[in-house]
């Protein structure tokens, strides 16, 4: 049999395991794991300039290809500087291993140097946790981890390493497990066939359906399904911030977004429905506004893999347990074998409400202004990218007008930090995802604000040659914060704005890429598809935006879903 | 509504902290926590007596089942069950009290476990309200010291069992 040492262990396994990536930062506690990544070849490292940013990278990377992302830190302060990573992508269940030194187990409990209680730290934020305590078990523990964080609801697994498990003098056999099982994880998988059978029935009955798709759909990768059905039975597509792409932004059924910055159409479709067909959702307080107002006609339907996600803050009445793919390909047969259809007249008056609700036009913006409008840049990117890049972005205003005027048509497209809303999230995502698609467009929208949080990774990109471009709608103010001091604290502008902001075309040139500066609108075009005709260079177009725009609609605290601001001065 | 959540848990190091650590996260109250191996040493069985409506325990439920290290879960509060509760309750014991203590004690079937010339220690098992029952009745006829309780154990009647 083979013998490895604790170190060697680590790396086999994760070639063994089919990585093909990992995102790390050395230091004492992992260096024998780094001496093994030196010795053994079939894994690519990308060194970061900062723990947190590796987390993200790992993370873009598993948005955009489904993979399990792979993080490599260090003890203590190598370890914290990835909790907020950690903590994103628990929210948005991305499947993540993150591997951390610790510090010998003989000095666990001492307060050692760079010592820290990394099970304990991230024990809220992770799926599953794992202290290493014998390495001839590494093997075994690694193979859980990826079958973890990769089934059921992914979600990121911590494995910590205690430096005398990876000492590389002492042998160990080793053999990487081809499966593995445990007596206490086996998440359902197919959906109970009698409550697929009565979530069609009253599918089929509604007058008044939508679909509702979130990051579920995403993550089960049943967009195919989700075009079937819908169109099979004619029903408006609604989306979550996470489910952008899991039905074509731009087929005449999708009504777009939903929530706290969704299309007047699509709230007030929710609102008006009688039946909310909700597909890996997960009804969060961004999404209902006041549960106690929500869709008061609504039959509600629900298809989750993670039972805790039913129920958990609106009451569902038919909810079926399982993976979204299987559930609708059951659902779809049963479909193809059922005599009666929906009440395709019903339809049609539902149909009727909606273009009406559409005329509404929400999304238009004053083309006229003589300034750049956020919004015109999203628009002028789509167009010039075919609405077919990877648009990885970060928190705040730029994000929402990503989601509303960048129409994703499919699925692992749309990279964002929906659930934590972490800001320093879209550089090093986007470069995740741009070393998974070298061939692709791939475009970070960010701010002002965010950038300057994950900034340093210019530097990695340089290094690895990870040419995206960066997107900054730059306002000079932390535009969300201010929308929100305009609307509520009667523009009271507390800290939220940035004078010193830097100049980011010669920080980007700094870090050797190519900066680019626009602000005058009638340059946005050709500047911009300058800008992206550089396929191999990263290119930071810094574009002084109009600081005075919000983004609408923006749903009326405490109300319904159907009660939003329309503009400064419109209410619905 | 007070709830007996009985648990089977891997005995594996950080698994206790796990669950405790979920109804802090989640805002969940815990009333009493008992936590020892089962005849199965691999597993642990845990008792959480919580003051929960009927969503919120079923929030519970399906939270704890999401741990990886948690095998069952169980509200053995909704059927028939048994449940018991072991405290020791020291008293002060002097003079015409001394006799008065042990009349109470028998009274509640408590046994004298411990003695000095000023102090009983008390043993006492039964149901929650029966304790707090007995110590009320201690407190009116001598001072309490000191009471350690064991928090609630329990298991369904008849048939019904909660096996890995």
């Amino acid at each position: 049999m083979e013998k490895l040492s604790g170190a060697s262990m680590i790396v086999r396994s994760l070639i063994d395991e089919g990585v093909s990536h990992i995102f790390g930062y050395p230091g004492g506690s992992v260096l024998d794991i780094y001496d093994a990544l030196h010795k053994i070849a079939g894994v690519e490292h990308i060194l970061v300039r900062h723990e947190q940013a590796a987390v993200h990278m790992a993370d873009g990377y598993a948005r955009a290809t489904g993979k399990v992302g792979v993080v490599l830190v260090t003890s203590g302060p190598g370890a914290t500087n990835a909790i907020t990573g950690i903590a994103t992508a628990y929210m948005d269940s991305i499947p993540m291993v993150v591997l951390s030194g610790q510090v010998p187990s003989s000095l666990i409990g001492n307060d050692a140097f760079q010592e820290c209680d990394m099970i304990g730290i991230s024990r809220p934020v992770v799926k599953h946790s794992f202290l290493v305590k014998n390495p001839a078990e590494i093997p075994e523990i690694v193979k859980k981890a990826f079958y973890i964080a990769s089934t059921g609801r992914p979600g990121p697994v911590v494995i910590d390493l205690p430096k005398d498990c990876l000492n590389p003098e002492l042998l160990h056999d080793y053999v990487y497990p081809e499966s593995v099982k445990m007596r206490s994880y086996n998440p359902t998988t197919t959906g109970h066939k009698g409550q697929i059978r009565r979530g069609l029935q009253a599918l089929l009955a509604a007058k008044k359906p939508v679909l509702y798709v979130g990051g579920g759909a995403i993550i089960s990768e049943c967009d195919k399904q989700i075009l079937s059905l819908a169109e099979q039975l004619n029903i408006p597509v609604i989306s979550t911030l996470m489910g952008l792409g899991a039905f074509p932004g731009s087929h005449k059924q999708s009504l777009g977004m939903l929530g706290m910055h969704g299309t007047y159409e699509a709230n007030t479709a929710m609102h008006n429905c009688d039946l909310i067909f909700g597909i890996g959702v997960r009804f969060d307080d961004r999404t209902t506004n006041n549960v106690e107002k929500y869709c008061p006609n609504a039959t509600i339907l629900h298809i989750d893999i993670d039972p805790a996600s039913i129920s958990k803050t609106v009451r569902v009445d038919i909810p079926i347990v399982g993976s979204a793919e299987n559930i609708l390909d059951s659902m779809l047969e049963l479909l193809a074998e059922s005599k009666t259809s929906n009440d395709t007249e019903a339809l049609e008056q539902w149909w009727q409400d909606i273009n009406q609700w559409r005329e509404k036009k929400c999304l238009e913006f004053d083309r006229n202004s003589g300034r750049i409008k956020p919004q015109q840049v999203i628009e002028t990117l789509h167009k010039l990218t075919n609405g077919d890049a990877y648009v990885a972005s970060d928190v705040g205003q730029h994000q929402m007008f990503a989601a509303l005027y960048y129409s994703f048509d499919k699925p692992r497209r749309w990279i964002n930090s929906g659930g934590l809303g972490t800001m320093g999230f879209g550089l090093p995502a986007a470069m995740g995802v741009k070393m998974a698609f070298p061939d692709e467009t791939v475009v970070c929208v960010t701010g002002d604000g965010s950038i300057q949080m994950n900034i340093q990774e210019l530097s990695t990109a340089l290094q690895y040659d990870t040419p995206v471009k960066i997107i900054n709608l730059n306002n000079r103010f932390l535009g969300m914060v201010k929308q929100w001091q305009d609307m509520i604290y009667s523009g009271r502008h507390s800290h939220s704005y940035m004078d010193s902001v830097p100049n980011f075309a010669k920080i980007a040139e700094a870090y050797g890429h190519v900066g680019m500066t626009i602000s005058d609108p009638a340059e946005l075009e050709t500047k911009l598809a300058e800008a992206l005709a550089m396929k191999d260079r990263l290119v930071f177009v810094d574009i002084s935006v109009d600081e005075t725009e919000h983004v609408y609609p923006m749903l009326i605290r405490g109300g319904a879903m159907n009660e939003m601001w329309l503009s400064k001065t419109e209410k619905s | 509504m007070r709830r007996i959540i009985s648990v089977l848990l891997e005995n594996q190091p950080g698994a206790l902290s796990r669950v405790v650590g979920l109804f802090s996260q989640r805002g969940y109250n815990i009333e009493s926590l008992t936590v020892a191996p089962t005849e199965d040493t691999t597993l642990s069985r845990l008792n959480i007596t919580v003051l929960a409506d009927e969503s919120i325990l079923e929030q519970i439920e399906k939270q704890l089942h999401k741990l990886i290290d948690i095998l069952k879960v169980a509200n053995i509060t909704e059927a028939a069950h048994i449940e018991r509760e072991l405290a020791l309750v020291k008293v002060k014991a002097i003079g015409d009290i001394r006799e008065e203590v042990k009349r109470t004690a028998d009274i509640f079937r408590g046994q004298i476990v411990d003695v000095t010339s000023c102090l009983y220690t008390i043993q006492m098992a039964g149901p929650s309200e029966k304790i707090d029952a007995f110590i009320n009745a201690l407190a009116e006829v001598t001072k309490v010291i000191e009471v350690s309780r064991s928090g609630v154990v329990g298991l369904s009647r008849g048939e019904k069992s909660m096996k890995a």
